[in-house]
């Protein structure tokens, strides 16, 4: 063992993939493949144990959204009138169509898996180019969403600033123009290294610089398509921003005046527009996003909400208002402030002041912003996925990290897919 | 620690074994081979080091606290010292914040990645008898990111310090203005140090266990561990989750925890208590499994009942998700509620108790040396028992109600975290001491340390349950005169229990100088890791270990002449000479 030193430089470089050399004993590479750590024995233990490992990875991840889906449940039961009227504002269409994008992202993923095991490298690579472009496209829509609505206003309840008077404030920051920004200079930067690898002939870093291209061009395309797609008659939106508006029907002077008209004799729901908003409680449309600037058909809301057997919270708040109203002989002390209203017991208030909106846009920005970052953090796996496909690192006995990923990358898509419905189909 | 404080070259520590010309601390040299390395001895190794300077700050903090509370209006603060080092601040707030990092750090910094990552680190794969953990890297990169979140903890300490208590209940972290951001967010990067960790464990244990290591052949520390990862796993992201919630909260206002805006302050509490009730057993489970190992190998006895500890751990894993509730009794649940989570505490004390009684069957009947671990354990066995008991009375809802947020409660969770998991941790430091550095320590001084700590530690605490019963709040910096006498007691305890570490300390660093060297099995252990050499080799095993019963001494005598354990079986002796040189050492493969 006195050579152990020479072949053994530190153990930080022993551990690298190479597995060559660690004590010294030449024959010993024969049964040790290359992109097996040495600290296995064999290829399968070595798949089993990261398939394992990434199994657990994904019930953490579990267990740290059901921190905030525990959270949803527990407000929604506290109040489904804030839920149900500021669901409203999310815009189905683009959360429809990124629920496609992403199921088709995970076909692509799981197609990509199979050719691995198959070596069928050129495919992979496309595939997995193609599962970066979606989580991309995915992105650029998720832009246009939440520029959209923070300029509206509907942001977390410390910040929200909504104002249904005029949804639609001028001259406000150009957040979309934020958000677009480290993508364009990433496609830039993309761009750059695109040509000087041609310009030196730097042939593998060329062919690994076309596909990041397109997938950075796709959050672009992204962004293409959910405007489009909000302008393009846009159905329950701006319907409710139109009731929010109940008297004054001034969308001339709207910022995106365009978009505002198109859709909005298209549904029925719309009928809301024509009545205003607090002459009755409201029996066959919900009571939207409008009942927010509406003191005085609160109660009848609440109670008709109530009287739907589910909403037993709001059974027992109505309760204990009956109650306080009682005790005080009907003079209620109203508190206007928006503080301190946190528990059932509170006293009868705005269902849907504005504060409780915005806890309804904070859950829904942790949520799909937690999740967002997740897709972020799978675009810079995938992206590492792909120069290794392209450098032919896997083969059928070893490609661990392309199953291990697209494993992440199912849990991904099933997140979002159960943040859709939870979120933008519940009116 | 330096590779070069010790020297390479060990004669022969097992008859039955090649002479190791390397092991790990020698194979490789520099500082950055140890800040790069991925061999989980080493890992380990620095976890120790790290969680050590963490006890240490928290250590003194405490110090810090109990001298403030020799006088009914406060002490310590006080002095012109502190006017002059914080002048803007009140004795008070200085106060509330030593008492908060004092807990914080300890819980998060000291406590969860004790044993599991300091101890756990070096042991789980050498116990298994496997090369490494199954992710070396991640191993690595869990250390760093413990690292990371201590230099978070410090910027919060620069910054303007902590004064939300350990358990940042909102809405007071919501509205202080101390650094609750910078602690979060390093106790939220603890947090996955410690998921990761976990994780590998789970791996690593499911799929490296070598030919031959059953899962009833594994050693109950191993079971432990185990038990302890799926709580880490399963638990921690939750508490990530809260952190992250309480950040976005004080950062754009949620309105999800805080009142101010809508927001639910208990709905925090069941978060945070829905993580760290079971963090409780991340604290205290790896310190059951070292106390089996301990027992029985001091002993000389088979552990009693070896299948009931190792399920009751895992038993103790899944109940401890069941009975958060009982840290909110007083803050308004509905009756029923607190009903069947005082019910659900009962049971979890259940698997504790089988313990308590295994380990006193084990020792029955022994042939018990009582060298330092054993002390140690021996002292555990009795301070988790009255640790675990008064959970009990706190458990129960009529008697919380007016112990709720008294020192009884500070002193039931001191007796099951410093009388219970620290003192595991010195126990098993001392006993996996040899096998880590390769020298033996002075067993006199050794003892000595446990002695001073057993006294100092129950001159502290004893009182303090008197204190709460009758009536004196934690958290406060000043309280009535009547409960001075008390409060002097346990701070003359504390200095006890201060000395007493300092000791162990000293007698463990002196034998790094001065230690006579180990052998492979000073303790006549029958687990793997006395069967590789002390300090163990780069891959732990020169050859692939035999496995066998861990808790089988019958072959494991003492041999005077040679001065350590050797196995008697004939069918195990190997002449030196036998010792193939041209066979690869891993020639299992
Ligand atoms: C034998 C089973 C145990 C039972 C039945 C039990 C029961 C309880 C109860 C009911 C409380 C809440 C008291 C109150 O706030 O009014 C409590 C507090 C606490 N327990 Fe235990 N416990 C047990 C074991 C442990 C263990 C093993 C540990 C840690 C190693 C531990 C650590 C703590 C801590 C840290 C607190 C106080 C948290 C705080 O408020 O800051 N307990 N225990
Ligand atoms: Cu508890």
């Amino acid at each position: 063992m006195a050579t152990t030193d020479a072949g053994h430089p530190t153990d930080a470089h022993g551990h690298s993939d190479s597995a060559h050399g660690h004590d010294g004993h030449g024959d010993h590479d024969h049964d040790h493949p290359s992109y097996l750590a040495h600290h296995f024995d064999t290829p399968e233990q070595q798949f089993d144990s990261g398939k394992l490992g990434m199994w657990l990875f994904l019930v953490t991840e579990i267990l740290f959204f059901s921190g905030m889906f525990c959270a949803y449940a527990i407000f929604r039961a506290w109040r489904p009138e804030v839920f149900e009227g500021c669901s409203q504002f999310l815009n189905t269409k683009l959360g429809a169509i990124n629920t496609g994008v992403l199921l088709f992202s995970s076909l692509t993923m799981a197609w990509a898996v199979r050719c691995a095991q198959l070596e069928q490298h050129k495919q992979c690579a496309c595939l997995i180019a193609t599962t970066l472009s979606c989580a991309m496209v995915f992105l650029g829509v998720k832009a246009i969403e939440y520029s959209h609505k923070w300029t509206m206003g509907l942001l977390p309840a410390g910040l929200y600033s909504y104002d249904p008077a005029n949804p639609h404030p001028v001259g406000g920051p150009n957040y979309l123009a934020y958000i677009c920004a480290p993508f364009a200079a990433a496609t830039v930067g993309v761009l750059i290294w695109l040509i000087i690898s041609y310009l030196r002939g730097a042939k593998f870093q060329f062919a690994v610089a076309k596909p990041l291209l397109v997938v950075c061009l796709s959050f672009f395309g992204g962004v293409g398509l959910g405007t489009i797609l909000e302008s393009g008659g846009d159905d329950s939106e701006h319907g409710s921003v139109h009731v929010a508006q109940h008297d004054d029907h001034q969308h001339g002077d709207h910022q995106h005046g365009g978009e505002q008209h198109g859709g909005e004799q298209h549904d029925g729901e719309h009928s809301a527009e024509h009545t205003p908003a607090h002459a009755e409680p409201a029996v066959a449309t919900l009571p939207a996003a409008g009942a927010m600037v509406d003191d005085s058909n609160d109660l009848a809301v609440l109670k008709r909400l109530a009287s739907d057997a589910t909403n037993t919270g709001l059974q027992g708040e109505l309760k204990a208002l009956e109650a306080q109203d009682k005790m005080s002989g009907g003079a209620i002390t109203y508190d206007d402030s928006d503080d301190s209203s946190a528990t059932i017991a509170a006293s009868k208030d705005n269902v849907l002041r504005p504060s409780r909106a915005g806890v309804f846009f904070s859950i829904y920005y942790c949520m799909t912003g937690v999740h967002a970052i997740h897709i972020l953090a799978g675009i810079g796996v995938l992206i590492w996925l792909l120069v290794r496909t392209m450098r032919n690192d896997f083969n059928r006995n070893y490609f661990g990290p392309v199953d291990y990923i697209g494993l992440y990358w199912h849990l991904v898509d099933l997140i979002w897919i159960y943040l859709f419905p939870l979120m933008y189909l519940i009116r | 620690m330096s590779a070069g404080s010790l020297r390479s070259g060990y004669e022969v520590n097992d008859p039955g074994y090649p002479t190791p010309q390397e092991n790990y601390l020698t194979n490789s040299k520099g500082v950055l081979s140890w800040m790069f390395t991925l061999d989980h001895k080493r890992i380990g190794l620095m976890y120790l080091i790290g969680v050590s300077v963490a006890f240490l700050v928290a250590g003194l903090l405490a110090l810090g606290i109990r001298l403030h509370l020799l006088s009914p209006d406060g002490a310590l603060f006080n002095t012109g010292f502190f006017k002059w080092l914080a002048p803007e601040k009140q004795p008070n707030d200085i106060y509330n914040q030593v008492f908060t990092l004092h807990g914080a750090i300890m819980v998060f910094l000291f406590i969860i990645p004790s044993v599991p990552a300091a101890l756990g680190n070096f042991l789980v794969p050498v116990m298994l008898g496997a090369k490494d953990v199954a992710f070396p890297r991640l191993n690595l990169s869990s250390f760093y990111l413990w690292v990371a979140g201590a230099i978070f903890f410090v910027m919060a300490l620069m910054a303007s310090g902590l004064d939300t208590g350990w358990t940042f209940y909102t809405p007071y972290s919501t509205t202080t203005d101390s650094s609750v951001i910078l602690a979060t967010t390093g106790a939220f990067i603890l947090g996955f140090s410690s998921i990761f960790t976990g994780l590998n464990f789970i791996v690593t244990i499911n799929t490296m266990r070598p030919p031959g290591m059953t899962w009833f052949r594994m050693p109950l520390f191993l079971w432990a561990t185990y038990s302890t990862s799926i709580i880490q796993v399963l638990a921690t992201p939750v508490l990530g989750i809260t952190l992250l919630l309480l950040i976005a909260e004080r950062t754009m206002h949620i309105g999800i925890f805080d009142p101010e805006y809508n927001g639910d302050p208990v709905t925090f509490q069941h978060f945070f208590w829905f993580y760290s009730h079971p963090a409780v057993y991340i604290m205290i489970l790896p310190a059951f499994g070292i106390i089996s190992e301990l027992i029985s190998v001091h002993s000389h006895k088979r552990i009693f009942g070896y299948r009931f500890i190792a399920y009751s751990s895992i038993a103790i894993a899944l109940l401890g998700f069941l009975v958060w509730g009982h840290h909110m009794f007083t803050s308004g649940m509905s009756p029923m509620t607190t009903i069947i989570f005082s019910a659900l505490t009962f049971t979890v004390s259940v698997p504790s108790a089988i313990k308590v009684f295994n380990w006193l069957a084990t020792m029955y009947k022994g042939s018990i040396s009582l060298t330092t671990p054993m002390v140690y354990a021996i002292s555990f066995i009795f301070l988790f028992t009255i640790g675990g008991l008064t959970g009990l009375h706190l458990g129960t809802l009529a008697t919380d109600l007016h112990l709720h947020d008294t020192y009884f409660v500070v002193a039931h969770f001191h007796y099951v975290m410093v009388g219970g998991t620290l003192v595991a941790f010195l126990g098993g430091v001392f006993h996996w001491w040899p096998k880590m550095v390769g020298r033996m320590y002075n067993e006199i001084g050794g003892k000595i340390s446990a002695a001073l700590v057993f006294i100092g530690f129950n001159l502290t605490f004893l009182p303090q349950f008197v204190l709460g019963s009758r009536g004196m709040p934690r958290r406060y910096a000043t309280y009535d005169p009547e409960f001075q006498a008390l409060h002097i007691m346990s701070t003359y305890g504390a200095l006890t229990l201060g000395i007493g570490l300092f000791i162990a300390l000293g007698v463990l660093l002196y034998s790094l100088i001065n230690g006579r060297k180990a052998p492979a099995n000073p303790w006549g252990g029958a687990t793997l890791e006395w069967a590789c050499t002390s300090p163990p080799p780069y891959y732990n095993f020169d050859r692939p270990p035999v496995v066998g019963d861990p808790y089988e001494f019958g072959n494991i005598e003492w041999d005077a002449e040679s001065d350590r354990y050797v196995k008697v079986e004939p069918k195990r002796k190997v002449v030196p000479s036998e010792t193939p040189a041209e066979k690869p050492a891993h020639a299992g493969e």
